[in-house]
């Protein structure tokens, strides 16, 4: 009834090849954004800033990375934890280095020198996919993670081998380190995930992404059709590193604001990832926040949420219940929808086109 | 879209906001601990979370401190960081008293924040070492010693058996740890003893996805033939280097780790075979004291504790029962100072700044004889206590050593230099709490 | 001398543990197309299960060597119900979908058995029964005369329990293959192996193999259970090592039972030689050794460029 558009006529071309070509859609982002902008920070207690949302904002970053490689490209990759280590140390490194240039300069910035790192690491991509791909980016991932520790350069030389996160402002307010409130924190964020959101979703639907879609679904195709597969894939490793070391360092700088790389960017990282892009949609910017709204933050919702509406567990069965309850559900998801939670949200719109009068 | 998960979690926020603020009972003080029933470290984290569960819930049997009962509250986090910084928020909210980490990777995490949420911190034997300069890091509390104090303990009590500092000359000591900064926390401390006095430092990482596969690594042990070996190792990297030094011939006797080394379960996976196999501590092992025996009788045999009774008085168990003398001692302390009885984060702070026991209250305690005197200033937040030795005897762990000192002279200036470091960090407030005179 | 033909012996011990806990991935991928992640996890609940219930009995007085044969059937049965529950509640359900969704089905599983042997059997680490098992302890030295430093009598140590792990591991190996080659059931699955639709259409079911093969995976993550475990102890943590199987079926080739063999071996061996020779040109002896971590996925990524279908895997024709 209200998810229709009948009466909503495209006069160009561009109008009709937009993004969101149905008003309610535009309607329906605009509130999202607005209740992500105000509602969730004036609202939301700091606790759930700073443990759900923001999580689930930086998991988010990670899964658009990856899906770009693995659901857009049609490459695994098992490195995305090393990756974004990658992002945070470049960080660190660029901001201790020159620390008065804005933060968020630096955030970005470092994504670039992950993007390199991975376009390093996916130079096997030319001959092999699938797990044996998978198995190399493995390689990214220990080799990797092994330097962080053994190369004191990388932090500085501290004698705890962890990141310290000092004070950064912008326009007079920290939004970095501890006096930083997770509010401003959280905003920041989600300056930065609605940012390259939109550029990822920009590059997806034009010809580098249509590249990538081909190489995904046929690559002798794509080559006849004049697609020069080296490049093709390199720029899929290069963006999905960007994305994945931005997310690290937003997630060393905005969300634990300090401590030990290498225990954070370890290899569950990498795994969590992949799931959460296969079980959101590969292929589906939208699905990557599903999906990590699903890993990351169900569990958390679940720990703490149980309690707070009165089913009172002891820690440790909790978290035995919420393995089990999580592992269960994503068998269930799999087997409902194998093309994971956009597919199904493209399938509620469906019928909610046609509700209430389906025939 | 997201709608529907952005009301959820609107909706779920709310619950939990409103679940933030407890119902306060009449006086009594929120206190929750980070603990790890689960994942891979288990085995130290059970043993640990018992401990502490039994002797609060002693002291809440017995009227709480001062009339004022503990709220106390474990928070399973796993060993995972992540989930660690969850429970550090969530505790917030309840208006926790004292954040008690337990894991190096949250204690990191959190040492920024608690000057901002006036929460102080104590890792008790873990965490950063530097964090011992209480100028520099007033919020954070680390007694009884730090790894470096420990390193040392292990090189007096070497020295103690060779005969003296300069007998260390020309020998092998070689230091097997967890390739993690938890792991290399010693290195600075034991190179800079190694040239001082002589003797050569050989070092063996164990990779953390490594931990029961330490076969390549004990090749190089056997090759090297160090005299001496120091354990820095933690969860299931313990007991798999018991076994591999047994089945390498390397004698036991001349194996040492450090105290986190040094639970029941990671000897007990040697057996007898153990025997000899030695760890640095600072408490007594064994429930022949009259606190713990409460303990067994008060919540053991009521049936309110999660643990067994054989298992009560086991190392890491008896680790955070002193642990929870150490935090009830600083309520107390807190209670006497600002004059509440229901006292918050930073009158805790104070509390811990205080803090001293000595044998005679050790004995008041039902504890005579379990640890050394031991005291924290405001200058000193390690405290740099003695500690000992204990050694397995094939089933149980029972003391080898006299009380040792750790070499002070030669710790602090480590600590000062990295403290110095981390204050570099931008932002990093200068000390503005004051000193309580005691 | 004797010290490489000690890290050659060490060496060839682990690539045979490696080889067993890739041997399970073999199994199932060779079978049903899955990766199956939750290989891991199932050596640690079959090694649980085990030490659970023979302590279980241990506590009403029942000890000993028949005791552990009673908790060795109890675990046989409880990975024969795990895996038909998989074939019944996962695998049924998810017929014909991509690997790479079987493939996330299989790390729900992990999730799942993670909390639900949390939950059972508690997070404390147990004590493999490897005595009760019969499983022999203790070394054996050998003097080689001549081959140690300076000419002196070299000494290699070698352990019964690695010798048993070796000797298990081929017995099994021969086994399987006897079982692969020569039964009915064996035939069939290597008819499902080939083609999931000529099988069915010759009257194949191909639910039962399922059953089939996820119980020998879960045999033979029994096994590397109780040989891992009396390394070190029965812990969740020991599904990490899970992941060193991924080098080791590279080199060996995916679908290669013998492959998996070779393949352990040549990881086994080349980690320990990195370790012992590589690390210290690398690093030198001070900066501290431990290059284990990944070296055996560097010698993953060589063959990766030269030879991607491993030593034994079926070549796939794919030019890319």
């Amino acid at each position: 009834m209200f998810y229709r558009e009948t009466g909503q006529f495209h006069t160009t071309y561009a109008a009709d090849m937009a993004v969101f070509p149905i008003r309610q859609d535009r309607i329906g982002l605009a509130i999202i954004l607005g209740v992500a902008a105000v509602a969730v920070p004036l609202l939301g207690s700091s606790f759930f800033v700073s443990s759900v949302m923001i999580p689930f904002l930086v998991y988010a970053l990670a899964a658009i990375g990856l899906n770009i490689l693995t659901g857009y490209t049609g490459l695994i990759s098992l490195g995305t934890g090393a990756f974004m280590g990658v992002g945070a140390f470049a960080c660190f490194k660029l901001t201790t280095a020159f620390p008065n240039v804005n933060i968020i300069v630096w955030i970005l910035a470092s994504g670039l020198f992950s993007a390199a790192i991975g376009m390093l690491f996916g130079l096997p991509s030319l001959r092999v996919k699938g797990f044996y791909l998978a198995v190399t980016t493995l390689a990214a991932q220990f080799f990797l993670q092994w330097c962080f520790i053994r190369i004191p350069w990388l932090y500085n030389d501290s004698s705890s081998g962890s990141i310290e996160v000092g004070r950064r402002t912008l326009f007079g307010v920290p939004i970095t380190g501890a006096q930083a409130s997770p509010q401003t924190r959280y905003l920041v964020l989600l300056g930065i995930v609605v940012l390259m959101t939109w550029v990822a979703s920009n590059i997806v639907h034009g010809r580098i992404g249509r590249s990538w879609m081909a190489v995904r679904d046929m690559d002798i195709a794509a080559e006849l059709m004049g697609i020069k597969l080296l490049r093709t894939k390199l720029t899929a490793f290069a963006v999905s590193s960007f994305y994945a070391g931005v997310a690290g360092a937003c997630m060393m700088f905005l969300w634990y604001g300090g401590g030990e790389p290498n225990d954070i960017f370890n290899i569950n990282q990498s795994f969590n990832i992949l799931f959460m892009v296969i079980l959101g949609g590969l292929g589906s910017l939208i699905g990557s926040f599903f999906g990590a709204a699903f890993i990351s933050s169900l569990p958390t919702l679940f720990k703490f949420g149980l309690p707070a509406i009165g089913i009172n567990i002891a820690g440790a069965t909790a978290e035995h219940l919420t393995f089990m309850v999580v592992g269960a559900l994503i068998v269930i998801f799999l087997i409902v929808e194998p093309h994971g939670l956009a597919r199904l949200w493209q399938i509620a719109k469906e019928k909610l086109r046609l509700w209430p009068f389906p025939h | 879209m997201k709608l529907k998960f952005i009301l959820a979690c609107t909706i779920g926020a709310s619950a939990l906001a409103a679940a933030a603020i407890p119902a306060r009972a009449q006086d009594s003080v929120t206190l929750v601990t980070n603990a790890y029933r689960t994942g891979g470290f288990s085995g130290s984290g059970i043993p640990l979370g018992n401990g502490m569960r039994d002797y609060i819930a002693l002291v809440n049997a017995k009227g709480g401190v001062n009339g004022v009962k503990i709220n106390f509250e474990e928070c399973e986090t796993g060993y995972d960081t992540k989930k660690s910084v969850e429970c550090y928020e969530q505790a917030k909210a309840k208006g926790n008293i004292l954040y008690l980490p337990w894991s190096t990777g949250a204690t990191l995490a959190a040492i920024p924040r608690l000057h901002i949420d006036k929460t102080p911190l104590l890792s008790m034997g873990y965490g950063l070492s530097a964090a011992a300069d209480g100028n520099t890091f007033p919020w954070v509390f680390s007694p009884p010693l730090t790894y470096w104090d420990g390193a040392s303990v292990a090189l007096n009590y070497i020295a103690g058996k060779e005969g003296g500092m300069d007998k260390l000359k020309g020998k092998k000591i070689g230091l097997i740890y967890l390739d993690a900064p938890y792991g290399k926390e010693p290195i600075p401390f034991l190179t800079n003893m190694s040239k001082k006095f002589g003797f050569e430092l050989q070092l063996y990482p164990v990779p953390a996805a490594e931990m029961q596969n330490q076969g390549a690594l004990w090749l190089n042990i056997r090759r090297d033939k160090p005299d001496y070996l120091y354990s820095q190792g933690f969860g299931a990297m313990s007991p798999t280097a018991v076994k591999e030094a047994i089945k390498n011939n390397f004698p036991m006797d001349h194996f040492l780790g450090v105290w986190w080394s040094g639970g029941d379960n990671d000897a007990q996976a040697g057996g007898a075979e153990a025997k000899g196999y030695k760890s640095v501590t600072w408490h007594q092992v064994g429930s022949n004291f009259p606190l713990i025996q409460e303990i067994i009788k008060e919540v053991v045999d009521k049936g309110q504790s999660l643990t067994e009774k054989g298992k009560v008085g086991e190392a890491q168990y008896n680790r955070t029962v002193y642990q929870g003398v150490l935090i009830t001692e600083a309520m107390r302390n807190a209670q006497k100072i600002t004059g509440k009885k229901v006292i918050n984060g930073e009158d805790m702070r104070r509390g811990l700044e205080t803090l001293e026991i000595t044998d005679a209250r050790w004995k008041e305690l039902g504890l005579e004889g379990f640890a050394a005197p031991m005291k924290v200033t405001c200058a000193d937040h390690g405290g740099h206590n003695k500690a000992f030795v204990i050694e397995w005897d094939g089933t149980k762990w029972v003391k080898a050593s006299d009380f040792i000192a750790p070499s002070i002279d030669e710790v602090l200036p480590l600590i000062d230099a990295a403290a110095k470091d981390y204050a570099k960090t931008d932002g990093w407030p200068k000390r503005s709490e004051a000193c309580d005179a005691k | 001398m004797d010290f490489l033909i000690q890290v050659i012996w060490e060496g060839l011990v682990a690539g045979v543990l490696y080889a067993l806990i890739a041997l399970g991935f073999v199994l199932i991928f060779k079978a049903s197309g899955v990766f199956n992640f939750a290989q891991g996890i199932m050596v640690v609940f079959a090694a649980l299960t085990l030490v659970g219930s023979y302590d279980k009995m241990a506590a009403v007085g029942f000890k000993g060597f028949p005791a552990a044969l009673v908790a060795v059937a109890i675990a046989l049965g409880v990975m024969f119900v795990l895996a038909w529950l998989v074939e019944r509640l996962v695998l049924r359900h998810l017929v014909n979908q991509p690997d790479i969704i079987l493939f996330m089905a299989t790390f729900g599983l992990t999730y799942f058995l993670i909390g639900f042997g949390e939950a059972v059997f508690g997070g404390d680490p147990k004590i493999m029964i490897t005595q009760q098992l019969g499983l022999p302890t203790g070394s054996t030295e050998f003097r080689l005369p001549g081959l140690g430093p300076n000419g002196k009598d070299g000494l290699v140590l070698i352990q019964h329990i690695d010798v048993a792990a070796t000797v298990i591991a081929s017995l099994m190996i021969a086994g399987l293959a006897v079982f692969f080659q020569y039964t009915r059931i064996g035939r069939a699955l290597r008819a499902v192996a080939d083609s999931h639709k000529a099988a069915l259409s010759v009257g194949i079911t191909l639910n039962q193999i399922w059953v089939v093969v996820w119980f020998t995976a879960g045999i033979v993550a029994l096994v590397t259970g109780i040989m891992w475990g009396a390394r070190s102890d029965v812990s969740f943590g020991l599904s990490n090592i899970a992941l060193k199987a991924l080098p080791v079926l590279i080199v060996g080739g995916f679908t290669s039972v013998p492959g998996a063999i070779v393949g352990g071996l040549v990881i086994g061996i080349g980690e320990k030689l990195g370790e012992l020779y590589l690390a210290p040109l690398l690093l030198g002896s001070t900066m501290g050794r431990g290059v284990e971590s990944w070296v055996a996925f560097i010698i993953a990524l060589g063959f990766v460029m030269a030879r991607p279908q491993g030593l034994f895997g079926d070549k796939i024709i794919e030019r890319i």
